[in-house]
């Protein structure tokens, strides 16, 4: 069981990964496509939950890990930041893409500045996650 | 995690493309191929031949580690032939009809299978069978 869980957890990561690849996309200009926009917000939608509940699960199910460790509460807020950072993200670029009076062009430099910061948080989380600080 | 988002990313705009036929869709898939997933993978061959090494693995006989090498190795080939072919398809234009629509569709099967490949490394390399 605990493979299957580490192994869907892993599976969640990489969505959450393939999230900032693709609004990397919009905010490096390449593209502006509303469709892809969804594809991107559906996997974070998948990867962001799923590497919480199954983050959380065996925390509380296995052995060795406790989930008032330090580094799984931390983990715990940075992915609660990132979830905001991408909303406001998410919102800023459907903004842009919906519309094309000068406001869509600062909502997309504001979700472009979120964007880039959601990325540090997934940065900091894989981090926190592979070198388990504290543990 | 890199290689497989950019993967993820060129697949979705060729399967966009296939439907629609879109210019700057196949563009977008060729630069995520070149930019993303070849330069990923080239990071991701190096970071696993350094953790090898540093695990003392370099010659182990482990399958999970064998599964992980032939897929990593493999799949450059795929990578190289599927931007090649997402290269031509953006220069061609990509209408849904025109010349560079089957390039996008074999580009879009050949990442199509990539992704799943390395759903089985990671598969591999997180449950280490025997």
């Amino acid at each position: 069981v605990y493979d299957s869980l580490l192994l869907l957890h892993v599976i969640a990561a990489f969505a959450v990964v393939a999230t900032v690849v693709i609004f990397t996309a919009f905010a490096l200009g390449w593209t502006a496509d509303a469709r892809l926009l969804r594809v991107g917000n559906a996997l974070w939608a998948v990867g962001g939950l799923g590497t919480l509940a199954l983050g959380i699960w065996p925390a509380i199910y296995v052995d060795g890990y406790e989930i008032w460790d330090g580094w799984i509460i931390g983990a715990i807020v940075v992915w609660a930041v990132a979830t905001e950072l991408g909303r406001r993200a998410q919102v800023g670029y459907t903004e842009a893409v919906t519309h094309t009076e000068r406001g869509a062009a600062t909502a997309e430099r504001q979700a472009t500045g979120m964007h880039w910061l959601r990325s540090l948080a997934v940065l900091a989380l894989l981090v926190m996650m592979t070198y388990k600080p504290g543990a | 995690m890199l290689l497989v988002g950019a993967l993820i990313l060129a697949a979705s705009t060729f399967l966009l493309t296939w439907r629609g036929g879109s210019a700057p869709l196949a563009r977008l898939g060729y630069r995520a191929m070149l930019l993303g997933a070849l330069a990923s993978w080239i990071l991701m061959r190096v970071g696993a031949e350094w953790t090898a090494s540093k695990e003392g693995l370099t010659d182990a006989n482990l399958s999970w580690l064998d599964i992980g090498s032939t897929t990593a190795d493999g799949g450059l080939v795929l990578i190289i032939v599927a931007t090649v072919l997402a290269g031509l398809e953006a220069r061609r234009g990509s209408g849904a009809a025109g010349s560079g629509a089957a390039l996008g569709r074999a580009s879009a099967v050949l990442v199509s299978l990539l992704i799943v490949a390395y759903l089985v490394s990671v598969w591999a390399m997180t449950t280490k069978p025997a």
